[in-house]
């Protein structure tokens, strides 16, 4: 979350410098007298752009261009999925009620099929495959069944509407129908944690507007991959600075 | 004349009209690159082209309009199999087949909710259609009992709920079963696949009310398992095989999926759930006509 926060406020912090404190073309004219200043200014984006890990590499780039931009951002957001109930599970997370034990059990089916769509991807884009993405989970509070429960029910859900929103862009009909294939698994996931956060909004398409889904029409959620990677959404969770071309 | 304008007029009329044009990039493309050569005078005559493509139903390819009221079938069926519960158990009603019990408020509700989703695909799919809409299926055209096979279809709330998963199961694998045939129109794709989670979201909860119902003995997974002896069918009902048939894939696109990357935890139960595997369009009707009645079949 902090990262990508900062890196947008870093770009605009140094859009600022360009434009108004120096103006574009006095820029310029300092340019050859500022080098000092401009390498301090570098190494600063340096450092709070997280550089120095090497995982990272400067991100990866999600290009839309064809299908493997479609089938890389299906991968990322596998890798997020599978990534939150691993730390689930590595947790031990205390699940509670008369059905705790059912819970547990069910939630790490899920790591399962997550960790399963995860590996699908990364063996079916093969070199097309984008790295592996460092995630960020500080917001979640591991030792609360509400709060693993809250961000579980999240990240089904967007997953939902990641697919949905991702689908129409697909050109390639096996593989529109291996997205289909995983989409109504997380469907069926997100139903299920809904029903434990509430029982009975397993399909509360209202509560699901703001994601793109529309109860009058019966409509589940929807979203472009520029809402579902944004600040507020899957990107909170994603240290890794992933940039979405073509869109 | 600003185009800029009109759109923001549309949209204060029609909230989706961006949702409508996106879709159709190709026609927004068009419609600019014709901006560029032809005089102002011509300029009318381009937007109202634009806003047919993408507003008219005359658009529609054969195969869409195919799909879609296969679809819309299928939407029917549902609805009355739930409406008619509904409608049975409303106190002074006139449907009085209806005899078992929901074991509570919530069940009632959620067997609601599902029926209302249910209509509002009816609707959307009739709206879309508009005059290629298929002629409405009426409840008398229906046979939930399918000819004796689900005698206690109404009477029964374990059978109820059997069916219905069948039905939601149905639904996903129709669905997704379908979607390459929308390819050729984004915009329905986009609608489909949103109906198509829905049912996967109704699926899941029905598959809990069973569990809920059995007392956790059976338990219904809410995602499509393996059967208690490893066959496709995880429902427990025989007579809906069907429905299930081919749901114990676990090779996709060529890669093994059982302990896929080294994954011991990837077994052959938890590699055929995750993925839900599509149904034809010849084994769905087939399914579909055991609710028909004769004359009324697909």
């Amino acid at each position: 979350m902090k990262n990508n926060e900062l890196e947008t406020k870093n770009e605009l912090q140094d859009e600022r410098l360009l434009n108004s404190t120096v103006g574009r073309r006095s820029f310029l004219q300092y340019a050859g007298a500022s080098a000092a200043a401009i390498a301090l200014v570098a190494a600063g984006c340096k450092k709070d752009r997280g550089y120095e890990n090497p995982t990272m590499n400067g991100g990866v780039t999600l290009d839309f261009k064809d299908d493997f931009g479609v089938l890389n951002y299906a991968y990322a957001l596998e890798q997020l999925e599978a990534a939150f109930y691993i730390q689930v599970a590595n947790s031990n997370t205390q699940f509670t009620g008369t059905n705790a034990a059912a819970k547990k059990a069910y939630f790490q089916d899920i790591q399962f099929h997550e960790i399963a769509h995860r590996e699908f991807f990364k063996a079916a884009l093969s070199t097309n495959a984008i790295g592996s993405l460092e995630v960020d989970f500080s917001s979640i509070d591991f030792t609360s069944e509400a709060s693993v429960l809250g961000a579980a029910m999240a990240f089904e859900d967007l997953g939902v509407a990641a697919y949905n929103g991702a689908g129409p862009r697909i050109k390639t009909g096996a593989y529109l129908l291996l997205a289909g294939k995983i989409v109504s698994v997380e469907a069926r996931h997100a139903a299920y944690i809904r029903d434990l956060v509430s029982n009975g909004s397993f399909a509360d398409l209202n509560s699901l507007a703001t994601l793109g889904a529309d109860n009058g029409k019966g409509l589940d959620a929807a979203l472009t991959p520029d809402k579902v990677l944004a600040a507020n959404a899957a990107g909170k969770y994603i240290k890794t600075k992933v940039s979405v071309i073509n869109l | 004349m600003n185009i800029v304008n009109i759109l923001e007029e549309i949209e204060k009329v029609d909230g989706e009209i961006y949702e409508r044009l996106n879709p159709r990039r190709a026609a927004m493309k068009s419609f600019f690159n014709v901006g560029k050569k032809i005089s102002l005078a011509a300029v009318p005559l381009a937007l109202s082209s634009m806003f047919q493509k993408a507003y008219g139903q005359t658009t529609l390819p054969a195969a869409v309009v195919d799909v879609l009221n296969f679809a819309l079938s299928l939407e029917y069926l549902e609805y009355h199999f739930y409406n008619h519960c509904i409608v049975g158990k409303t106190p002074g009603s006139a449907v009085t087949d209806v005899t078992f019990n929901f074991p509570n408020a919530a069940s009632q509700a959620a067997i609601t909710t599902i029926r209302d989703h249910e209509k509002a695909h009816v609707d959307l799919l009739v709206t879309t259609l508009g005059s290629a809409a298929r002629a409405p299926i009426a409840y008398a055209d229906t046979d939930f009992r399918a000819g004796g096979a689900f005698a206690t279809v109404y009477s029964d709330y374990n059978t109820f709920l059997a069916v219905a998963q069948g039905f939601e199961d149905t639904g996903v694998r129709a669905y997704k079963g379908q979607a390459g045939n929308l390819l050729v129109d984004p915009g329905i794709l986009k609608v489909a696949l949103q109906i198509h989670s829905v049912e996967a979201r109704h699926a899941s909860h029905i598959r809990q009310m069973r569990t809920a119902a059995s007392g956790g003995s059976p338990v219904y997974k809410p995602w499509v398992s393996l059967g208690a002896s490893g066959q496709a069918n995880d429902s427990g009902v025989a007579a809906v095989d069907a429905v299930y048939a081919g749901e114990d894939l676990t090779v996709q696109a060529g890669a093994n999926i059982v302990g896929i990357g080294g994954n011991a935890g990837i077994t052959k139960a938890i590699a055929v759930e995750s993925f839900d595997e599509p149904l034809d369009k010849a084994s769905v009707v087939t399914i579909a006509n055991l609710f028909l009645q004769p004359g009324k079949k697909l």
